[in-house]
């Protein structure tokens, strides 16, 4: 018996890859076992090949395993492109339509099972995918009652007839493996899961549900891979809530629409990737310099330009440190699991209205579409923080000639009261301009350098719940690995294989980009000989912010994949013993 | 109730003398207290260039965005909260040059804002460039041999694209104007109010008495029917856009916020911003 298992249906893109995946993953999910899917796609709707790999696992899991169990093909070229990664004795099921072929040389076991005729004998040749779930049902000896559930919910409103038949199908796939390989094989049977009832979700969804939650009534966007479900998400939902969502004309719009109805007063949000953020960069200057509220998601993919619109990447860190001109506080945040997406967006709003500032909730590709296993979440850790707004706050009449309320008056703490339009005696202007206490454009130099001051101290109040993932059990390390978003689960993962060649390693995970949390990573690399710095980009960004804010340039390492994958575990694991 | 000197302030606009946007200006400060609004009720956009600084010189609520994107803000600011009244405004390079993009789609789109451009066929602030309502052969610091560009005719766009309030008005007949932005306040859905308003410093050719000569008014038309789409582009084409007054208005298409499913009949910005513990399960259970 075995306790995790790697699985992978490839074919062409618009057959059905995606739902087979899907499926299957789902009911292993309601079994309780952990999932962890990711899928491997091109930027166009029919044709090319797709694939999902899915892990599953009695134990949480958050990254793809280096190798592959069993392999479902719908085509030769998924057994070409993919029979490489089968472990040694691994499975590949084609489907006998297309005479599937393995190459001599390596240890695979082939099963070619006419998916597309039994389909195609119960009545239609789209139900190949649910022959191909019976397949490998038989290989893991699931019984093919562990479908029932979901087949039903997918396909109940189209008649219990076609229910029927899809759970024949699956039943006829299992059959005819168990006929071809004359009963059960070994190795693939996996231990029972604890039978507890997890959420099966992305990224994009924990964050979007994290916004439902935390209050947001609007949203202004544009689609782009791999951002468009957080808007798909609110489209459905908000009019639950009386909100809406509009679909701009660019991003440009979406960003400064946001900005408006945040200075209206509602939580507001926008979503995007890379090409969207470029759009975006100077309402993010406006956002600052107004001390409207903002949330923008950047869910990073591979640029520059269009570059891979759907492939993994973490380039847009600097970009979004550094973005629009001049110099405003913001504040960047990078969750690391679907977990610390959903709190982190609720976060980000939080955040945003108490510092009256722009926030990006930074994820990458990986994070935002890898479909996973997630625990409940804790309905009592939502809070919600306006911070200095009460909009049903009576206001006195202002002592400013003009009666203008002093919407940017200079504290302490650098924050101003907020009023909304439509609250009395709450009147102001709002400019990008440079600006006086109730808002009046000013150039003169005093006023520049005071308001100048009043928006940058707002960040050095900032209250960031864990800015650092640690876990560091070494005093002394001989490697501090070192990521943000994604990466996570691949580093977590490496962490047993190194320890267990001799090597002690901690591992700081950041998940407060700027302001960078400096004071806790020096710590962390004091403690260290090497520091590995492991992220998708091709110039090391994070490790040249890390060298900017504490130093010590020469433990400081990069380990880099721009190739548009996501680190494997054993990728992570040879790179770092070739540094040290 | 509020009168226009209560959409007053102190501040001196920063105009030439003798701009066209001061009568813009008090037009919009009439308007305002003719509709019976109270300062607090209103929220004026504008964005970038001589023009966009009238939202600092009306005594409202006033947010001055960046350049060409007063319209997605002044939408932005409607959808949170549908009982204010907003008006966009600013140039024509704002929202015919850079902004063009928002403007069709503000159109299209029909939320129930104001959108009063101040239009004198040139780009003062930066000195005396071209501007896309600059008509072929005029002479500019960025076109010295004269514009070879077409001028955009922007109302007859507006049709096209589907607007539902489409008028134009020159910066001197201050009763007219107002009139019309009353109507524009009062229409349901978006109304694009373009005004002709001279730039003394750099506009030689478009002047207050070039227009005085040109531009035709709708009213001595005889049977011009706002509510014909067909004959008001007629009218138009056949005057090179030169006619002033209402020119169209639809007055059945509802709005956007009417529209759009299951948006909120009360202010967005009045919502209660927690759910309910069973709902959040409920959203949870879906996942499951």
């Amino acid at each position: 018996m075995i306790d995790q298992l790697s699985w992978k249906v490839g074919g062409q893109q618009g057959e059905g890859i995606d739902s087979t995946g899907e499926i299957f993953a789902m009911a292993l999910n309601r079994l309780g076992y952990y999932l962890y899917s990711y899928r491997h796609f091109s930027s166009r709707i029919k044709g090319g090949h797709t694939n999902n790999k899915i892990r599953v696992s009695t134990s949480e899991t958050r990254s793809i395993s280096d190798d592959l169990d069993i392999l479902i093909a719908f085509d030769q070229e998924t057994i070409d492109v993919n029979v490489h990664e089968l472990r040694d004795g691994g499975v590949v099921i084609g489907d006998s339509k297309f005479n599937p072929t393995v190459p001599e040389d390596l240890n695979v076991r082939l099963y070619a099972v006419p998916f597309t005729e039994i389909a195609s004998e119960l009545g239609t040749s789209l139900m190949k995918n649910m022959v191909a779930i019976g397949a490998t049902s038989a290989v893991l000896g699931l019984p093919v009652e562990s479908y029932l559930e979901v087949v039903e919910e997918i396909f109940s409103r189209k008649g219990a007839k076609v229910v029927e038949k899809n759970m024949e199908a699956i039943q006829k796939g299992a059959d005819h493996f168990n006929e071809l390989s004359g009963g059960q094989i070994d190795g693939f049977q996996l231990n029972k899961a604890d039978g507890k009832k997890r959420m099966f979700m992305i990224g994009n969804d924990a964050i979007a549900l994290g916004f439902v939650a935390g209050g947001v009534r609007f949203m202004a966007a544009y689609p782009i891979t791999p951002a468009s479900e957080i808007m798909e998400y609110l489209i459905k939902k908000l009019p639950e809530f009386g909100g809406t969502v509009i679909q701009t004309e660019d991003e440009i719009a979406a960003c400064t629409m946001a900005i408006g109805a945040n200075y209206a007063g509602v939580r507001t949000i926008t979503s995007s990737a890379g090409p969207g953020l470029s759009l975006m960069m100077e309402a993010l200057g406006l956002s600052g310099m107004t001390e409207v509220p903002l949330v923008v998601v950047d869910t990073q993919r591979g640029g520059p330009s269009t570059g891979l619109p759907t492939k993994q990447e973490q380039s847009d860190l600097m970009a979004m440190i550094y973005g629009t001109h001049g110099e405003i506080p913001k504040v960047v945040m990078a969750p690391s699991t679907v977990e610390e997406a959903f709190y982190d967006a609720v976060e980000a709003l939080n955040i945003a209205e108490e510092y009256q500032i722009p926030v990006i909730l930074l994820t990458d590709l990986q994070l935002s579409l890898g479909k996973q296993s997630v625990e409940p979440l804790d309905f009592s850790r939502v809070e919600i923080r306006r911070g200095k707004l009460d909009p049903k706050q009576e206001l006195p009449v202002s002592e400013d000639k003009d009666g203008y309320f002093k919407r940017y008056e200079v504290t302490e703490d650098g924050i101003s009261p907020r009023v909304i339009p439509g609250m009395k005696n709450g009147i102001h202007h709002v400019t990008g301009v440079e600006h006086d206490e109730t808002g009046k454009p000013s150039e003169v130099a005093a006023n520049r350098q005071k308001q100048m001051d009043k928006r940058l101290r707002k960040l050095q109040s900032l209250r960031f719940n864990v800015p650092v993932v640690k876990q560091a059990p070494h005093e002394e390390a001989d490697i501090l690995l070192v990521g943000f978003n994604s990466t996570r689960g691949v580093i977590e993962e490496a962490i047993p294989r190194l320890e267990a060649e001799g090597l002690k390693v901690n591992h700081a995970h950041i998940r407060l980009i700027h302001p960078f949390p400096a004071d806790e990573m020096k710590s962390m690399i004091d403690r260290a000989k090497n520091v590995i710095v492991v992220e998708n980009n091709a110039t090391g960004q994070l490790a040249n912010i890390l060298k900017m804010n504490v130093g010590q340039h020469e433990k400081i390492k990069n380990l880099l994949k721009y190739d548009g994958n996501p680190f494997l575990p054993s990728e992570v694991v040879m790179k770092c013993k070739e540094l040290v | 109730m509020a009168t226009f000197k209560d959409f007053r302030n102190s501040i001196k606009p920063n105009w030439c003398p003798g701009c066209g946007d001061f009568s813009v200006q008090a037009a919009i400060q009439r308007a305002s207290a003719n509709v019976g609004l109270e300062p607090d009720d209103l929220a004026v956009v504008s964005g970038i260039g001589c023009s966009g600084r009238i939202s600092g010189y009306i005594k409202s609520y006033g947010f001055h965005g960046i350049h060409g994107r007063s319209l997605p803000i002044a939408q932005g600011v409607k959808m949170a909260n549908r009982d204010l009244t907003v008006i966009a405004s600013g140039g024509d390079g704002d929202g015919f040059a850079i902004g063009m993009g928002h403007t069709v789609h503000a159109i299209r789109r029909n939320i129930d804002i104001t959108y009063i451009v101040m239009d004198n066929q040139i780009y003062g602030l930066t000195k005396g460039q071209t501007s896309p309502r600059s008509d072929v052969g005029f002479k500019t610091k960025s076109t010295p041999e004269g514009s070879v560009e077409s001028a955009i005719g922007i109302m007859e766009l507006a049709l096209t694209a589907g607007a539902t309030f489409v008028a134009q008005s020159f910066s001197t007949d201050l009763k007219e104007l107002t009139s019309i932005i009353e109507a524009g306040i009062n229409h349901k859905g978006f109304s694009l109010i373009n005004v002709f308003s001279p730039c003394v410093t750099y506009n030689k050719v478009n002047t207050y008495d070039w227009f005085k000569e040109h531009l035709i008014s709708l009213s001595t038309i005889e049977g011009y029917d706002s509510s014909n789409r067909m004959m008001a582009m007629q009218t138009l084409m056949e005057n090179k856009g030169l006619v002033k007054g209402i020119i169209y208005q639809d007055k059945v298409k509802p709005s956007y916020q009417d529209l759009a499913h299951g948006y909120s009949k009360d202010a967005l910005a009045k919502a209660d911003l927690k759910m309910p513990e069973e709902k959040f399960n409920e959203l949870m259970a879906e996942f499951m």
